[in-house]
């Protein structure tokens, strides 16, 4: 497994009408090896920007981020590299739609790591197992409901067989009914020691889980600690006040 | 396509309640991601594409195919005319005798020209959606220079303008003129069908290391094959009807055919009557086959 480092990041846009956007400012946090890291904020505080810098999907214009002390942020790092090494886990699922379950978690292990077709359809069906869907295999993505589809894309991501894990407000896109699967499943890849970063409003998970709680609002990291010091003692008021919005 | 109006404001209607409706309860309306390739692009040209879904146009399709079958049959083989000399013939036969010989020059024309537009339609949407943007920037003056000039203008400029320069026979150019033509119309559809393909998955692809050409040989590329071909197969039928504006260079293609029967016996009302039912079944059965395929593509996902 791994550990992440991030400091001092900064990305900004620039918006429509000219002015810039401040998304993520001077934004540090560490994840140790085998840490579970729940970031929470009110929407449009940068959180989901900070975590898609990790993996290169945003360019961050300054700072460095450490994934085992290869700063991602570094224009001759090669990002595929880090990409093969921590995966990622979307809101919209973004399942390939066009391929069966299966061929969605063998793609990337035959087209990157130049997997044998056999061993990596081995592989998926040990992971769909994993996720309690192996008898989806053969099925198309759009068959298959919100909750399922989610835990095809963890095991997508896991086929990559992954040093830490990014997930994207995994389960903000999901009926109330379906989320508790796709939980149960981050909750056991933690126990087993993943190292994850995650954009997440479960309360419930960040208690169970979470090593660390981060509050990030206006592109900054406005408060860090356990989730029990967080949730009953927050000590920022915009934390307090937001934490008495969703609570 | 004609869409009914109303249809589409009433969906718009039942959007806008139900984000009331979740507003009000108090949850985030998350927009309804569309995973599936449910994407259509608007076809501005070609006939309607009845699948079995739409009842009426396939009840509409029939009467019109069967229609111009029959008429076509009853002219030729029951109207005759006896001549000053007693002889009876049976003009309409001999007319669609005549006129159906440029029918190997018609489908010649076509299919090399959609052959010729799907690749400059390809080179032209990948063009369009490339990051580079001088390579941006020519494709889009291509498609826009294109678009805005008539076709029969391209055909003749081609081949007596640029002809008098680089002599060319009259077959390619109008090869040449046709596939430069609808490769800017390919080339619009192509764009918006790699663009239909949900960013997020593109996303997701990289996430899990692919290089962007592995991304566009195992997502992109095959998701826009499906969306862009029902499109591709209706500008083939366009296309076949626009070719008949090739018989201004001189090639022998149905509508030419029928033109020099006209020059030798002046039943212009017949002939023509000839030529549009012989171009009207041939579109006909193209649209129906372009149906088809559609409705396959739907089936297997």
């Amino acid at each position: 497994m791994a550990k992440i480092e991030i400091e001092h990041l900064y990305k900004d846009y620039i918006k429509n009408d000219g002015s810039i956007l401040h998304a993520v400012k001077d934004a540090s946090l560490t994840v140790k090896d085998g840490d579970v890291v729940v970031i929470i904020g009110p929407s449009g505080s940068g959180k989901s920007t900070l975590l898609r810098t990790v993996n290169g999907l945003e360019k961050a214009q300054a700072g460095h981020i450490y994934i085992d002390d290869v700063d991602v942020v570094n224009p001759k790092t090669d990002i595929r590299k880090i990409r093969e090494e921590v995966g990622m886990v979307f809101q919209s699922f973004n399942l390939f739609p066009h391929i069966s379950v299966l061929n969605n978690i063998t793609l990337a292990p035959t087209k990157v790591l130049k997997m044998k077709k056999g061993e990596a359809e081995e592989l998926a069906m040990s992971l769909l197992k994993r996720v309690g869907l192996e008898d989806k295999a053969k099925e198309r993505p759009s068959n298959l409901s919100g909750g399922q589809q989610q835990r095809v894309a963890i095991a997508r991501a896991l086929a990559m067989k992954p040093k830490a894990m990014l997930f994207d407000e995994p389960t903000s896109a999901l009926d109330p009914e379906m989320i508790k699967e796709v939980l149960d499943v981050m909750i056991e890849l933690a126990e087993e020691g993943m190292t994850m970063l995650l954009v997440t409003h479960e309360m419930g998970f960040a208690r169970a889980a979470a090593k660390k709680v981060i509050f990030m609002d206006a592109g900054e990291i406005i408060e860090t600690g356990t989730p029990q010091d967080m949730f009953t003692h927050p000590q920022s008021p915009r934390t307090q006040d937001f934490l008495n919005h969703i609570l | 396509m004609d869409i009914p109006l109303n249809s589409s404001a009433k969906s718009n209607m039942d959007t806008k309640e139900n984000f009331e409706k979740a507003k009000k309860a108090g949850i985030s309306p998350l927009p309804q991601k569309n995973e599936g390739n449910k994407t259509n692009i608007n076809m501005t040209d070609g006939v309607l594409i009845p699948t079995k879904k739409n009842k009426h146009l396939i009840s509409s399709w029939r009467i019109t195919f069967f229609g111009a079958i029959l008429l076509l049959v009853c002219l030729c083989a029951f109207v005759t005319r006896t001549n000053s000399q007693g002889v009876t013939t049976h003009p309409y036969w001999e007319i669609f005798k005549f006129t159906i010989k440029g029918a190997p020059v018609t489908f010649e024309c076509t299919i090399f020209a959609i052959v010729g537009a799907v690749l400059i339609g390809t080179l032209t949407g990948l063009g369009s959606v490339t990051k580079n943007r001088l390579i941006n920037g020519i494709c889009g003056v291509y498609v826009e220079l294109i678009r805005g000039i008539p076709l029969l203008v391209q055909l003749l400029f081609l081949y007596f303008a640029v002809g008098s320069i680089f002599h060319m026979e009259g077959i390619i150019a109008a090869i040449i003129a046709l596939s430069i033509c609808f490769g800017a119309y390919m080339g619009e559809i192509i764009r918006a069908g790699i663009q239909a393909i949900p960013k997020g998955q593109i996303e997701a692809a990289k996430a899990l290391g692919l290089s962007k050409s592995q991304v566009f040989f195992n997502i992109t590329l095959p998701q826009t094959v499906k969306i862009v071909l029902p499109a591709i197969g209706n500008e083939f039928i366009s296309m076949l009807k626009d070719s008949s504006l090739v018989s201004v260079l001189a090639l022998s293609d149905i509508l030419k055919r029928g033109r020099e029967y006209i020059s030798r016996t002046f039943l212009s009302l017949q002939t023509y009557l000839v030529v549009a039912l012989i171009y009207l079944i041939f579109t006909l059965v193209l649209s129906r086959l372009v149906g088809l395929m559609e409705e396959r593509l739907h089936r297997h996902g």
